[in-house]
């Protein structure tokens, strides 16, 4: 079926955008035309791309601080993320947020949270004014494995099956928080059988199987949709970079590593395409000639953006004033 | 329209015509429902709008408060009941990380148009997790803005305009002050947030408070006029943003400040008007500008110590008293 190696094909060139570009973004750093942290998200681009692929426009999207990858596949422009890495007026979020602030309001993309855990209760709220409004829509927070043990996640969690509220839950479980091991950190390191205890619908998913998580996503939207409540979805990835610029990565062993990068969601997709006989349809040198376009004139975009005046600094700290 | 009323029926009345008026607005915290709040402000407000605006939330300051940012970021205007100051510590990472900063680091894009109520202050015998007057230090923080009524008819106007205001709003009600009565006049338009008010005209000193130490203030003032000392008083309303330009009037006009502030003395909303006078008006102080303000301890159960640690009239008119010998 045409349309089948087409929409895979589509989601192995926004996976590939996710890896170039954060690729780039460290090239970029090197040079400090970045500064600040850098949280690269490569190894777990099936989880943003699969989730992403689920939902509709109207749909409000929360992500951590790990959330180049989501803004991308959510659909925010490389050219006003890479403009936002440089700190530049162009920016999705005009230069003050950074790496871990991206916002886009067009793509209803609300960051970009740099407190672990600290987005969810505003998804709660986010969901609970669609419900109270009645509008259709969903909304989705990503956070990671080590949100699980703050207690916002907690309350979080309770508010949204209490309230049967339209929310999705995507942790995205790669086994470390910074450089703590789960298995340091919790008593249960199944997370999905710790987010079934708030009576929620709950499933833990293969994170490197973009396919595998496109069905669940698409599975659990329907559900939400439908007024099922909310639904925890744990994927299982693994995260090839450090934590960000800073980390030597002293806390796991180098084979560790390598053992996961035989299941990157890049190669898993190729395998499957091979299998199913459409690997060669879908053009992958193509896909990367394409993407370093994008790349290059994102890059070209941020380089030559402009910086805020420094009498606008105080801007935005309260609405202007809505004269009468 | 005028009527006499108590503060607590101001603030409920004010939450009534907000949500008669705008069905964005709804309402939420820790048994605000069921029970009719915690000080019975909203005691009625769950059979006149029912469980879906009117939110019976479990003992998560944080999650809900955050919820509260997320709705209003999603086009809703609610108000968050938070049962006193001490909780909201518990809430104080949304606060301050997410409603004061997201629409700076979203460059614009995201404003929280949410309003805060919490209970604050002592005298209560409450104890050392009850009764703290942290206003002051929630006026730290750039992004947020910080109401404190002391007159029924600021409980109600407040309530209002905070939820006029597109940026988050924390409102400091005293419980002390519920059952006082007052006049509401709900025909004229309210003074806006960031104006003082003043309560009373002098000529030899000025006093500058806000909340429930603007009566003790008022009380002081009575028994300084007594003594032939003409006092003026002030109160701030909102100690973000502040009312410089009332401030520094007075300043001009009385040449003397004392200010008086329920919160701890170190670091505190006193010692920020203190530094501004200083900063714009120094020369037209004609003695050392004074502070009445807590004792710098948590507060104790027993009365004599809390009422001793509190401001009071006395250490008002003898604070003044002081000031004038120094002139």
């Amino acid at each position: 079926m045409a349309s089948d190696w087409a929409q895979e094909r589509e989601w192995y060139r926004q996976m590939v955008l996710i890896r170039r570009f954060e690729e780039k973004c460290v090239e970029l750093y090197s040079y400090e035309k970045i500064r600040g942290f850098l949280h690269l998200y490569i190894g777990q681009e099936a989880v943003a791309v699969g989730v992403m692929n689920a939902l509709a426009a109207e749909d409000g999207v929360l992500a951590s601080y790990r959330e180049h990858g989501h803004a991308l596949a959510r659909g925010v422009s490389a050219k006003s993320i890479m403009a936002e890495m440089y700190g530049k007026l162009e920016g999705c979020s005009r230069g003050r947020g950074g790496s871990m602030h991206l916002f886009d309001a067009s793509s209803r993309f609300y960051g970009g949270s740099a407190i672990v855990a600290g987005g969810l209760p505003l998804a709660v709220g986010m969901a609970l004014a669609d419900k109270m409004m009645k509008r259709n829509r969903v909304t989705v927070a990503f956070f990671g494995d080590g949100a699980v043990a703050e207690g916002e996640f907690h309350e979080s969690l309770n508010l949204a099956a209490l309230w049967q509220l339209p929310i999705l839950f995507v942790c995205e479980n790669n086994l470390y928080a910074m450089g703590t091991a789960l298995r340091y950190t919790e008593s249960e390191t199944n997370l999905a059988s710790k987010a079934a205890a708030y009576r929620l619908s709950a499933h833990q998913v293969d994170g490197m199987d973009i396919i595998g998580v496109a069905k669940a996503a698409t599975e659990a939207v329907a559900a939400i949709r439908a007024g099922n409540g909310p639904v925890f979805l744990e994927c299982l990835t693994y995260r090839f970079r450090a934590h960000s610029m800073f980390d030597a990565e002293l806390y796991r062993e180098k084979s560790e590593v390598e053992t996961w990068k035989h299941k990157d969601p890049l190669l898993v997709l190729q395998k499957r395409l091979e299998e199913s006989g459409q690997w060669e349809k879908i053009g992958a040198d193509g896909i990367e000639k394409e993407v370093a376009a994008i790349i290059a004139e994102a890059v070209e975009f941020a380089e030559n953006g402009t910086l805020e005046p420094l009498e606008d600094l105080e801007k935005f700290v309260y609405s202007p004033e809505v004269s009468a | 329209m005028s009527q006499t009323i108590t503060y607590r029926e101001a603030v409920r009345e004010a939450i009534r015509k907000a949500m008669h008026d705008d069905e964005r607005v709804f309402l939420m915290g820790e048994d605000v429902g069921h029970y009719g709040g915690c000080f019975a402000v909203s005691m009625g407000l769950l059979d006149e709008f029912g469980p879906e605006r009117i939110l019976d939330t479990p003992l998560s300051e944080s999650g809900f408060t955050g919820a509260g940012i997320g709705a209003a970021m999603n086009g809703m205007r609610p108000i968050v009941e938070i049962m006193t100051v001490n909780f909201s510590l518990l809430a104080l990472d949304q606060i301050m990380n997410n409603a004061a900063s997201m629409l700076h680091m979203s460059g614009g894009q995201f404003n929280v148009p949410l309003v805060i109520r919490m209970a604050t202050g002592g005298g209560k015998q409450l104890g050392a997790q009850h009764s703290h007057s942290l206003e002051g230090w929630f006026a730290h923080i750039p992004g947020i803005k910080i109401l404190t009524p002391a007159t029924v008819q600021d409980a109600y106007d407040m309530v209002l305009l905070a939820l006029a205001d597109p940026d988050p709003v924390l409102v400091f009600e005293n419980p002390l002050l519920y059952n006082a009565k007052g006049e509401l006049d709900t025909a004229t338009a309210p003074l806006p947030i960031g104006r003082g008010k003043t309560m009373r005209e002098g000529r030899d000193v000025t006093i500058l408070s806000y909340g429930i130490s603007v009566f003790k203030a008022l009380e002081a003032a009575e028994t300084l006029s007594r003594e032939g000392i003409d006092a003026e008083v002030i109160d701030l309303r909102s100690l973000r943003p502040l009312d410089d330009a009332a401030i520094m009037e007075s300043v001009r006009k009385t040449h003397r400040i004392l200010i008086v502030d329920e919160g701890w003395k170190s670091g505190s909303i006193s010692a920020e008007i203190m530094a501004r006078i200083n900063e714009q008006a120094f020369f037209e102080l004609d003695a050392p500008m004074g502070r009445v303000c807590s004792a710098e301890v948590p507060f104790p159960y027993a009365r004599h110590l809390e009422q001793s640690a509190m401001p009071q009239p006395e250490k008002i008119v003898a604070s003044v008293h002081q000031m004038m010998e120094e002139s």
